[in-house]
């Protein structure tokens, strides 16, 4: 059966205090903080994009793999932030591993949901039989308006799926898609930042998509809350994800492993990918995983994982998901983050 | 602007996957390949990857920097020595300024080097930061 | 071979000159080296220029130069090996006289550095370097030579303060220079406190932007007696050589081999070696390279060129003064002119011309330029007949 054979994560270093911006912005951040539950947010350098933080998650999921990137037959990145809006992220990512030139490649965009689309897609095609390999990964460089509650959330950070039939780490038991159009939050062509709907992003989509999404794909697997080790909800904020999980009847332990935002803020399509890394991180042979992405939009794709004793072997073949979040952190002053994010109008 | 795509394209090869090119006659390892052996003189190569760690040699922080990279001021670049003996010139990222020292050893990133202004071609490679 | 002599130098106005182009600058320095020769015409002329395009956007110097000095038909060339343009050119005419293709020659060198800005000067002079292995990640030239500095500190125990005493030696020095761009003295203070360049070096490490032209006539020495308007100077050693592009592939990035290896040829042409040489004027784009360049000399042991110029050896009252003129510190640097005008103050000192910094009883001078990182080198001996 297809599954996950090698996974990574990428995380920047720098990281800003929610304080920082709150300062600036005469907030009560102690509120933001109960709020969002959040208490940073991971920054890129000015030198990171989604491209240079895919081309590290990537290396580390081949790493894992342990696979000659040649054999990798379509890679596919979601982002909402590539850095180009015409010309794709993925040759670049492709030409660094080594994968080119016989590879199918697309970028895609779904808000944060592209990333799971493109472990969705990456995983079909491999069940296919299409292709020996696929990568999907997911990434974002996101940004809040200035004082927008968007940027005390909107984060940076990668993660990438290898999944083939050989040496699988994680099963793929079931996978579920669950769409409608519920603009709630989007963002037009030319402009820098996005916009949303406020409060409507919450009940009518984040949360019905999340629910509904798992909900369906529990019951396409014959599976219930109690069946899973670990559960892992897209995380636009703290909060988000741990009302989910709690509606659905998961309980806080389940989600702890990849309950990343409060730590690293809303990584958009990064989210429940580098989620899903952190909570292999963790897991055991045997281990059932849920994770349902969400996208503004709107719409949620939920897969079931099932771990393999192969995860033992490949965990530690590269950095872990909590190395990216608690080592060797760069605190920004609101100042140089402006710089670095491009928000300082220079003319 | 003085960097053209067809001239950043040309050394992909190099900047994405850090291909170097070693003598098969003397095993001696060119980064970048050349046509011609430095240490045996010979003309055949095989390409090799480079590996992704190693060690500061010397460096400096440039305070004056050229107009592409007036905004990343100040910045770190160093002479890395690889794990190989194979010695390139890159950008050290990631570090306090101020603790930078001889031998500190370093792996290598993909980073966003340059860009052809804001409309312009992005040009990537590969940087170093603290192992 | 024939043996070759310097009849005649010039100079052009020198430092920031608004009022003078590219064309102006040779033109005045060839004219005042004619002067000096006292020759009617010229047979040929070779003129160092770095980068006419990417600073005046005007290349094809050797034409435009012959053309301006009046000097057309005759053959004009122009040599480039970046900061060492003018060291090449006046090699290249000394062989074209040596080899007896040509009997009277200019040797020229001009750089018109101040018509662009300073994000152009340094994009221009970064060309010297490995374009997609040093300029590519953002390396500057002071910025490779203050790697050269660090990796100097660490292995010999050269000290920030020594660095700053080659300034102050060479301010000194140009003080006395009526020729000079920066003629002032400045104290160690101000060096070790002056704007961060690239650490550890600061601006006053660092030789300034200069428009400026410098011009050199040569001819056989048996020539000699028809030109006797100024005194003529022997050559009598010349060497040059090269090395790797980049500073990352070099066997040690503690030491300028091209200069030591140009500098040996030059020594067994002139069949003295360094304890033979009265003074010398070499190439101190940044303090770092007078003191490697110090070394590579042979005027003192490898690794010991800040304990040199600590000690006050190469002062103008010292063992071998180095950097009469001020240096390129000083004096300043068109880059594609400055190996003509170390050949200048050479020739002025052997004249015995050089007024308040003439060394006592100079008989044979020493001029090293170099390009890049040091990827080019040339070294000349000049002596009095
Ligand atoms: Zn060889």
């Amino acid at each position: 059966m297809a599954g996950i054979i090698g996974y990574g994560a990428y995380v920047p270093r720098q990281r800003i205090k929610v304080e920082e911006i709150a300062k600036v912005w005469g907030a009560d951040a102690p509120s933001y903080k109960k709020g969002l539950m959040l208490e940073e947010k991971s920054v890129p350098a000015p030198d990171q994009d989604v491209i240079t933080m895919s081309v590290e998650a990537t290396r580390n999921a081949i790493k894992r793999a342990g696979i000659d990137p040649k054999e990798i037959g379509c890679i596919y990145i979601g982002s909402e932030s590539h850095p180009y809006a015409v010309k794709p992220s993925g040759t670049v990512v492709a030409e660094a591993i080594g994968a080119t030139p016989d590879i199918h490649c697309a970028d895609m965009e779904f808000a944060c949901k592209a990333g799971s689309e493109g472990m969705y897609v990456s995983f079909g095609l491999v069940t296919a039989g299409l292709v020996k390999y696929g990568l999907g990964i997911g990434a974002d460089t996101s940004q809040g308006a200035p004082g927008d509650a968007l940027e005390y959330s909107a984060a940076a950070g990668a993660a990438a799926f290898l999944f083939g039939k050989d040496n699988v780490v994680a099963e793929v038991r079931e996978t579920y898609a669950y769409m409608t159009d519920t603009p709630d939050f989007w963002r037009r062509e030319y402009e820098h930042y996005p916009k949303h709907g406020g409060r409507f992003t919450g009940e009518p989509a984040y949360f019905q998509h999340t629910l509904s999404c798992a909900t369906g794909t529990m019951e396409r697997a014959g599976m219930t809350p109690e069946d899973f080790t670990f559960a892992i909800f897209h995380q636009p904020n703290g909060k988000f994800p741990l009302r989910a999980a709690l509606k659905l009847g998961f309980t806080r332990e389940q989600i702890v492993p990849g309950w990343l935002s409060p730590r690293l803020g809303n990584t958009y399509s990064g989210a429940s990918p580098i989620g899903l890394s952190a909570t292999l991180d963790v897991a055991k042979p045997g281990d059932t995983i849920l994770m349902v992405s969400y996208g503004s939009g709107s719409g949620s794709d939920g897969f079931v994982f099932e771990v393999t004793d192969k995860i033992d072997e490949v965990r530690n073949l590269a950095p872990l998901t909590t190395d990216y979040l608690d080592k060797n952190k760069i605190y920004l002053d609101y100042g140089t983050y402006a710089k670095y994010r491009g928000k300082i109008r220079k003319g | 602007m003085g960097l053209t795509t067809a001239r950043y394209w040309r050394e992909v090869p190099q900047r994405y996957r850090m291909e170097a090119g070693e003598c098969t006659a003397c095993g001696e390892i060119h980064f970048p390949p050349r046509r011609i052996c430095m240490k045996c003189g010979k003309q055949k190569f095989e390409t090799v990857v480079l590996p992704d760690t190693g060690k500061v040699i010397t460096w400096t922080v440039i305070r004056v920097a050229p107009d592409e990279f007036t905004d990343l001021s100040p910045y770190a670049v160093c002479l890395v020595e690889l794990e190989n003996g194979v010695r390139l010139m890159s950008q050290l990222v990631d570090v306090d300024l101020d603790e930078i020292e001889m031998g500190l050893p370093v792996k290598i990133e993909f980073r966003r080097i340059r860009e052809d202004g804001a409309d312009g071609v992005l040009f990537y490679g590969y940087k170093v930061v603290p192992a | 071979m024939r043996d070759v002599a310097v009849i005649g130098v010039g100079l052009s106005a020198w430092g920031e000159v608004w009022k003078q182009s590219l064309r102006d600058l040779i033109t005045e320095a060839a004219v005042n080296a004619v002067d000096d020769a006292g020759v009617e015409k010229l047979d040929a002329m070779f003129i160092g220029c770095m980068s006419g395009g990417l600073f005046a956007g005007q290349e094809h110097i050797g034409a435009l130069a012959a053309d301006y000095l009046g000097m057309g038909p005759i053959p004009a060339t122009r040599t480039e090996s970046a900061c060492a343009s003018a060291g090449t050119a006046f090699r290249t005419g000394l062989m074209a006289v040596a080899s007896g293709y040509h009997d009277v020659v200019l040797a020229g060198g001009v750089e018109k550095m101040t018509d662009v800005d300073g994000g152009a000067t340094t994009r221009a002079l970064a060309a010297a370097a490995d374009q997609e292995y040093e300029a590519y990640h953002g390396v500057t030239f002071p910025g490779l030579y203050a790697m050269m500095a660090v990796a100097h500190m660490a292995k010999y125990g050269t000290t920030r303060e020594q660095l700053a005493m080659v300034a102050v030696k060479n301010h000194r020095n140009g003080a006395m220079n009526p020729h000079g761009q920066s003629p002032f003295e400045v104290t160690l203070e101000q060096v070790l406190t002056a704007t961060r360049v690239a650490d550890p070096l600061r601006i006053l490490d660092c030789s300034p932007v200069t428009d400026g032209a410098a011009a050199a006539i040569l001819c056989p020495l048996d020539m000699v007696s028809r030109f006797t308007k100024s005194q003529a100077i022997r050559v009598t050693g010349s060497g040059q050589a090269t090395d790797t592009i980049a500073l990352h592939q070099r066997k040690d990035i503690c030491a300028i081999e091209s200069a030591a290896l140009a500098a040996k040829v030059a020594y067994d042409m002139a069949g003295v070696g360094p304890g033979d040489i009265d003074f010398a004027e070499v190439h101190d784009c940044f303090t770092i390279a007078e003191i490697m360049v110090t070394e590579a000399l042979g005027f003192c042991e490898q690794g010991q060129g800040g304990k040199a110029v600590e000690a006050g050896e190469t002062a103008l009252d010292g063992r071998i003064p180095i950097n009469t003129s001020g240096g390129l510190k000083s004096k300043g640097h068109p880059v594609g002119a400055t190996g003509i005008a170390q050949i200048h103050e050479i020739v002025t000192q052997l004249r015995g011309n050089a007024g308040g910094r003439q060394v006592k009883d100079a008989k044979r001078g020493l001029a090293q330029n170099m390009g890049g990182t040091g990827a080019s080198s040339t070294v000349h001996i000049l002596e009095v007949i």
